[in-house]
Parts: C-alpha cells; structure tokens; sequence
C-alpha cells in the first residue's frame, strides 16, 4: 500500500488477484461457517475435509514426497490405469486417424460402426467389459480407452482430412515420399484438433477411471476409497476422494494446456482452436 | 533415391458417392456382425462371455416386446429429460447473467474452475447417500454435470454478440433486457445448441451410470447391472447396451437435425464435429 507510480500497479495487481479469489475465500468461509452450524453429517466443514485429505495421503514422510502408504496403495494405481489408457487411446487414435482421413474409402467402411460405438454411453461398457475381461485392471484400462480414444480418433480423422490442398499438392511436387509426407505435412497440420481432441479425452479417461472402480469387487484406486468410504458412511472421507479427484482434474488438465500452448507455439496466432 | 509414386497414389481418386458409402459402410457392419458370428461358433471365444451378434440382436428385438424393460427405459428417458430441461433451464440463465455482467463472472469464474474439473461420476456415491436412490438422485446428479456445457456454450456465444447490434439498439433507447432478449441470446443460439447437445450425452452417460452403480430400482442401467450379475446374462447386458447406444443415437440425431434446421444460416453449422 505504499505511495508512487509502482505501489500504484501493486495494488492494481493486488486488486485483479483479490477480485478473482474473494468470491472464492468468500464461499469457502460461508460453507465453513454454515456446516459448522448446521452439524449436518451429511456436509463436514472444509477444515475437516481437508485435515482428512491430509491425514490420509499427505502426511507421509518426505522422503516419500509425503505421500502415505495409503496413496500409493490407492491414488497411485488409478492414476497409472488412466494414464495407460489414455496413452493408448491417444496412439491408436492418432493413428487410426491419420488413416481414416486420408482414405475417404476405409473411413466410408468403418463409419457407420464408430458412430454407433461412440454414443454407447461408456458406463454402460463397464458390465460388458468385467463379462469379457473379469474384475481388475485389465477391465478398467479398457473402459478408458473405449471412452476415451473415441474424442481423439474423431478429431484426427477430421484434421487429417482437411489438410490444405495445396500443401499436399506441393509435396506431390517436391516428390516427398509417403512417410514424409504424413510426418511432415498431414501430422503437424493435424495437432491444434488431436489436442482438442485431447482435451475431451482426459476429462472422460478421469470419469471412467472413477467409474470403473466404484463397482463392487474392485481391489484398489481412488474409486475403491470413495465407495468403501461410501458403505461405512464415512462421509469427510467420500468429500475428501471428491475433493482429490477435482484437484486431479484441475491439474492435469493444466498439464495439457501447458503441453498443448508449447508443442503448438507455431500454430498460434493463425487461428484459435477449440474443441 | 525417390522413385515415381505408383500411379494408384499420385491420381486423385473420385470422390465416393452417397451409395458408395452407404454400401460400405453396410458391408463394415457386416464384416464385424459375420466376424462375431465366426469366432462365437467355431469355439473361438466361449459363446458366454461374448454371444455372437445374432444372438445379441435377437434379443435386443426381443425386449422390445418386454414390459418390464420398456418401463424401465421409460424411467431412464424420464431422469435424462427432468435433469437436462433442469440444467438447461439453469445454464442459459446463469450464462446471460455471468456473460452481461462482467464483474460478476470474474468473481464466480474461480468457483466455477475449481468446480467443473471434479469427475461427475465422483458424486454418485455421495448423492445416493444424501438423497437415496432413485429419480431425485439421479436427475440431481444430471443437473450438476449438465450444466457446465450449457453455462460455458452461453457465455462463450455472447462474447461473439455483433458490439454494433446492441449499439445500435441501446441507442434507440432499448432497455438492456431487451436488447439481451432481442440480440444477445438468439445471436448466442447456435452456440447454446451445441452445449445441449454436449450436455444431452452427458447427461445420459450419468443416467445409465447412475443406475449401473445403485443395481435395483427401475431404469436401463438397472437392467444391465442385474443381467451382469445373472450367470448366463452376458447376451443381456449387451441386448442392453445396444439399447443405450441406439438410445444415444437418436438423442444425438435429433439435436444435430434440430440444429441444422433452427440455425442453418450461422457459420458453426459449416464445421462442426466433435
């Protein structure tokens, strides 16, 4: 709060920073103040929520990175089952893709099948893959990745497909040879769509990584948490999963934007993108 | 080192006509159904875990004549529109107020982002808790997921509201209701079409996992997890989830066709796929 021209534009800063998280802290506090009142045990109060969030997984020893056993028996596993579904669905649909938009043939093939297996609502793949796969990881990864190669597979398919002509027509020229010509012209053109694609994609990958474990007869995972805690009515506990899986969401889907705004450095400015 | 491309790839090849896709496409569909067919008779894979496609389809026809399943789709078809009306209603509201006035969606939007990324799945266990199972459980759940598209898809459509538009009105001294109700939201139509759109899959995909993981009541959902547990329920689940993947087609179909119809005349409708 000092005097001068830089104080000025501190308190500017100040001011963008404490109108942006006021409302925030403002709820925060209401819903505090509220449950604290109300002794519902339907709504702990946030500082139990959190203290519960702590004492569970983050209060291991630092050479642990803090992590508790009980996160790495549980946090850990379901974050590796997402991450692996999502790397396959993100390979096998940019490939896929790649394909699909280059051969108007193929595509007219396998249209009618894609269509009608992207609108199955994914949860209801979860019954049919525990018959095929059993309970397990197995199971899980492939709920994934039915759900979420699907955003991934579609935007490839679209983006390769429109690559400018005369682009192609340029290759054809200088004689570029076909893997050339996917690395070099069809492959970059394609990116700003496999990352809206993406985008869509992780958010789906945390649902299904969620569902996949809250059936019964699941072993471990964040999921697994949510519903024993749901059966011993242990409600800051089912708050404290809810909590962990928005964190998660959040920052991941921080990861990517960050990822996404570096690998497509060269394309901004031509054109904003989105899903 | 570079040879001449073999002449099937240098030619530009015509472009398929609709028969030509309706054609293959079909003859996909075929090979997957024959392929199922193959491997389920000859043993390949045990016909309990995954019953050919004809025995799938027959009972998928065969439902159809069920009562108990068509109620229980009823009740599904039900939650799905209670919860989507709701949170549409809700979203476009929510949108013109937080897109109108400024302060007030940077105020909200660090509420909203901390919000949004919790996995709607996530609240399932919590819900039923709370409110038990059945229609209120399940439509509350639907409203939370179903309404970030819409509230996103709004606020987005009115910052692309024509400033000269609204100019102009206010300068003839419209009041700013109006000029929201007369400009800003048949402008931002098209955008708020697709949120729907968006948020009717959504909305369907908690419906049914909503159902999944309560196991008895009424609803599709129901249908499919009782049929899992059952020994010889495989062919069920899967007549099941057919019925969800055409439930999900004609949902789809109707919005896109409504969209065209309603909004022909914007630009969103010349690319538009996701």
């Amino acid at each position: 709060m000092s005097a001068g021209t830089g104080g000025r534009t501190v308190v500017r800063l100040g001011a963008g920073v404490l109108h942006r998280w006021l409302a925030l802290a403002v709820v925060v506090a209401a819903w505090e103040v509220g449950t604290r009142a109300a002794h519902s045990p339907f709504f702990p109060a946030p500082s139990r929520i959190t203290s519960r969030m702590y004492h569970l997984w983050f209060s291991g020893p630092a050479t642990r990175l803090f992590l508790t056993a009980d996160a790495t028996s549980n946090v850990v596993p379901s974050l590796l089952r997402m991450a692996t579904g999502l790397a396959v669905s993100l390979v096998a649909g940019v490939g896929l893709g790649l394909v699909l938009g280059r051969s108007e043939r193929v595509f007219a093939y396998v249209d009618p099948a894609f269509q009608f297996a992207r609108v199955i609502p994914p949860p209801t793949l979860v019954p049919v893959f525990i018959v095929v796969f059993k309970l397990g990881t197995q199971m899980q990864i492939a709920a994934i990745i039915f759900s979420a190669i699907w955003p991934i597979l579609l935007n490839t398919t679209d983006g390769a497909r429109s690559v400018d002509r005369l682009q192609m027509e340029t290759a054809r020229v200088y004689k570029l040879s076909a893997a050339d010509r996917v690395l070099k012209i069809i492959f970059p053109a394609t990116l700003p769509k496999i990352f809206a694609g993406l985008r869509l994609s992780l958010s789906l990958s945390l649902i299904l990584m969620v569902f996949s474990e809250l059936l019964p007869g699941t072993a471990n995972g964040i999921g697994f948490e949510l519903t024993d805690a749901q059966s011993r009515s242990d409600l800051p506990t089912v708050w404290a999963a809810i909590v962990l899986l928005g964190i998660l969401g959040y920052v991941l889907n921080a990861i990517l934007l960050a990822v996404e705004r570096r690998v497509l450095a060269w394309h901004r400015g031509s054109r904003g993108t989105d899903a | 080192m570079i040879l001449e491309d073999p002449p099937a790839q240098s030619g530009e090849r015509p472009a398929l006509t609709r028969t030509g896709r309706w054609v293959r496409g079909a003859a996909g569909l075929a090979i997957l159904a024959a392929a199922s067919e193959i491997l389920g008779r000859a043993g390949i894979v045990d016909r309990d875990y995954l019953p050919p496609a004809s025995a799938v389809l027959a009972r998928s026809a065969g439902l159809l004549g069920d009562a108990e399943f068509l109620s229980g789709v009823w009740s599904t078809v039900r939650a799905w529109a209670i919860g989507l009306a709701i949170a549409v209603g809700g979203g476009v509201t929510l949108g013109l107020v937080l897109g109108s006035v400024p302060v007030l969606n940077t105020a909200v939007r660090a509420i909203v982002e901390f919000l949004r990324p919790i996995p709607s799945v996530a609240l399932i266990p919590l819900v039923s808790l709370i409110l038990g199972t059945g229609l209120r459980t399940e439509a509350t759940l639907i409203v939370y997921a179903a309404t970030w598209p819409v509230l996103f898809n709004t606020i987005y459509g009115l910052q692309d509201v024509d400033p000269v538009a609204k100019d102009t009105l206010r300068a003839f001294g419209f009041s700013r209701l109006s000029v929201t109700w007369l400009v800003s939201l048949p402008s931002a139509a098209p955008f708020i079409a697709t949120g729907i759109r968006l948020a009717a899959a959504i909305a369907l995909i908690l419906a049914v996992g909503t159902e999944i993981l309560s196991g008895f009541g009424q609803g599709l959902g129901v249908f499919i997890a009782q049929a899992q547990q059952t020994i010889d329920g495989t062919t069920d689940v899967l007549a099941g989830t057919v019925w969800a993947g055409v439930l999900g087609l004609v949902i789809n179909a109707a919005l896109v066709l409504g969209e065209r119809r309603l909004f022909h005349w914007h630009v969103s409708q010349t690319s538009d796929r996701s």
